[in-house]
């Protein structure tokens, strides 16, 4: 086979209508602001599971950390009467995401899962993705980050440190969900089940404010919390089809 | 040209050829300094940035892009006014352009190249800059054909191919006029830049005809390179940048800055190289009245960009315009409306138009002014997207100052060294526009009409 009839094989895959929106498993995210506390706990989930580097006091005050969740604390109202707000930000993996359209080398693409991958390796730091994406949680490594011995011994040996130049946001954990992916064909099954797979987050969260699972799953936790009314999505006003949906805090004095 | 009356055919020659072969210390000196002020402004930072990572620029988390973007527009946009000027002059066939198309033209090559130079520090890894080429490769890996940036390649490229190919063309007749009249090293370098030309009717007619057939095609090139680069952010959806106006922003302001920058060097060319008998008082007039005309359609445009903004009714477009009027930025906003919305309107005067060191003062105003327009664009837009979260500040660091002077120099030795290969005034056409010498010319080049 030639290498011509190779790209041509490959085109006619891609341009199958409906390709684009049909994905073998969809992950989503809920996230409950009733039950946030703000505790952090997720950010330092994420922080030690995916090799998050410790940028540093400096670093942090010019503005480079990097937390592939945050959580983005709003104070509303004047002294006496303050209400502070959670909302924890982290990549929305939206279905359409404009950091992808805008890769020059496709370095942020979406895959059979329904995510928003970013291959590393193929990142050439234009840092437009990060520029295009509306929720701000694109992070780019503005330096080579080094971790002193013994923290090196923690790094998570599933996830690649990053090099400096690189774009970088949240996997959703992709490195369990593929292990999950290969334990179920391993057991012989065809699908991961509910549950079986958490990113480090959702693991950790002591609330379970985070829910994650299979959107395409009726029956998954995250399906039903999805059918909920007081569901909502973060500028869903921008059209990006995002795959993390908050479900609205409950307000006595509003009720 | 009042001032060419007295000019012989020769003249022309002997003038060029001396600007071309007779190199004093001054030159050399200047052309030390540039390459030093490169090399220690530019390049020491920059591979001090490459050693240490983009940190060494001011950038951080919502501005990622800084001023290397705002100098690659700006270094377009000077390119702007070159070729496309002189393609849109030779079309209408204005006698006037004659005299100064060819460092117009080359101020387009090179600050192309400047502005490739400046893609190369603002990404993150450049040596990976080839991915973004469709070229066929065993992991079977296409560019994002989607992706503005890679329209941006590809119209870039053409743009510069096609610059480089008219400026070339046209200088055949003077490579070969050059040829004639040099002996050594630039004989043999001459012979073989001119491709063989001996000025027969056939070649002169073939000449004609490519040329033009290249301005034709170089105009929607030119007009379509800008409008892309205005794509890289009017496709976003980052408040105030997401907005259709964007490609004729762009383009006009390419004009305009690029205009301006034509009058920065014919000044320094008249003034130092000798040229005053062919830049004459005609062109600083009549560029003075296209500058005039751009900034008035600029500032509309820029009416039009605050108005809309405020029209949407968008909180987020309103937060971002009330940032970019009254916010940290806002010196350099007011900066920018003083030196090309208001101070151009002194191009109203004859006077002024005709008088050589106001109209310098003035283009150099007009080009900071929009190379602050581009970094306001960047600038302001960046520090204020949808998430309160996630506003934050940007100050360019030294690295990123330094890089920006230095790109300067490097520009002047790109420049510097193209008069002493490039016959800087196209001598053929300078020709067409003076009347038939009257008395013999001391050394009559033997029968060839170039």
């Amino acid at each position: 086979m030639s290498i011509l009839d190779r790209i041509a094989d490959g085109w006619r895959k891609y341009r199958k209508p409906g390709y684009y929106d049909e994905f073998d498993y969809h992950w989503g995210m809920t996230v409950d602001l009733d039950r946030c506390t703000g505790c952090e706990a997720c950010v330092t989930a994420c922080q030690s599971e995916n090799n998050l580097p410790i940028v540093g006091e400096k670093a942090f005050a010019e503005g480079r950390e990097v937390k592939w969740i945050r959580i983005e604390r709003y104070w509303e109202g004047e002294f006496p009467d303050v209400k502070l707000r959670f909302i924890p930000m982290l990549c929305q993996h939206c279905d359409s995401a404009p950091c992808e359209t805008v890769c020059p080398v496709s370095a942020t693409y979406h895959n059979q899962d329904g995510l928003n991958t970013q291959v590393y390796n193929r990142c050439i730091g234009t840092r437009s993705c990060a520029v295009y994406c509306p929720y701000e949680v694109r992070y780019f490594n503005f330096y080579d980050h080094h971790w002193d011995s013994p923290l090196d011994q923690q790094l998570n040996p599933d996830v690649t440190v990053r090099e400096k130049g690189v774009m970088e946001k949240c996997t959703f954990c992709i490195q369990r969900i593929r292990q999950a992916k290969d334990v179920a064909k391993d057991d012989g099954r065809r699908r991961v089940r509910d549950g079986e797979v958490q990113p480090a987050c959702v693991q950790t969260c002591p609330t379970q404010a985070l829910v994650f699972g299979d959107r395409k799953d009726p029956e998954s936790q995250v399906s039903k919390l999805m059918n909920n009314p007081r569901t909502y999505r973060v500028l869903d006003e921008l059209n990006t089809d995002s795959s993390v949906v908050y479900l609205k805090k409950v307000e006595d004095d509003h009720a | 040209m009042p001032e060419a009356k007295e000019l012989q055919y020769a003249d022309i020659h002997r003038d060029v050829v001396r600007s071309i072969v007779e190199t004093g210390p001054k030159y050399y000196i200047t052309l030390g300094t540039a390459i030093f002020v490169t090399l220690l402004c530019f390049f020491f930072p920059w591979f001090y940035q490459l050693y240490y990572g983009i940190g060494a620029a001011g950038l951080n988390h919502p501005q990622v892009w800084g001023t290397y973007l705002a100098s690659f527009i700006f270094w377009i946009g000077l390119s702007h006014s070159g070729t496309l000027l002189s393609c849109v002059l030779h079309l209408t066939n204005s006698s006037w352009r004659k005299a100064m198309y060819r460092s117009a033209e080359a101020m387009t090559l090179f600050s192309l190249v400047v502005a490739f130079t400046f893609v190369m520090v603002h990404l993150g890894r450049p040596w990976f800059i080839h991915w973004s080429l469709p070229y066929p490769n065993q992991m079977e890996m296409w560019p994002n054909f989607r992706s503005p940036l890679l329209f941006d390649v590809m119209a870039i490229t053409t743009y510069l191919t096609g610059s480089a190919i008219f400026i070339y063309m046209g200088s055949i007749p003077d490579f070969a006029a050059v040829r004639d009249r040099t002996i050594g090293w630039r004989n043999t370098m001459y012979t073989l830049l001119s491709l063989g030309w001996r000025g027969t009717d056939r070649e002169w007619h073939r000449l004609h005809w490519a040329y033009t057939f290249l301005a034709v095609l170089i105009i929607p090139l030119a007009v379509s390179v800008h409008s892309i680069v205005s794509w890289d952010f009017a496709l976003s959806i980052v408040p105030a940048l997401h907005q259709t106006i964007f490609a004729p922003y762009f383009v006009v302001g390419a004009i305009y800055s690029g205009t301006a920058g034509i009058v920065t060097v014919m000044f320094i060319l008249r003034k130092y190289m000798d040229f005053g008998q062919y830049i004459t008082k005609v062109h600083f007039d009549n560029l003075g009245k296209l500058l005039l005309v751009l900034s008035l359609i600029w500032t509309y445009i820029n009416m039009v960009e605050l108005f809309t903004g405020w029209y949407s009714g968008a909180s987020t477009e309103h937060e971002a315009l009330q940032y970019k009027l009254f916010g940290y930025y806002a010196p350099l906003y007011w900066e920018m409306i003083l030196f090309c919305a208001v101070a151009p309107l002194l191009c109203i005067s004859k006077r002024f138009r005709t008088s050589f060191v106001p109209m310098l003062i003035l283009s150099i105003a007009v080009n900071i002014g929009m190379y602050t327009e581009r970094f306001l664009i960047v600038g302001t837009s960046l520090s204020r997207q949808y998430l309160p979260d996630a506003w934050g500040l940007y100050v360019p660091s030294l690295v990123e100052l330094s890089i920006i002077l230095g790109s300067f120099a490097l520009f002047s030795t790109f420049f510097l060294i193209f008069v002493k290969i490039f016959p800087s005034v196209s001598m053929y056409e300078v020709k067409e526009t003076m009347s038939t010498p009257k008395t013999e010319p001391e050394a009559p080049p033997e029968g060839n009409p170039a």
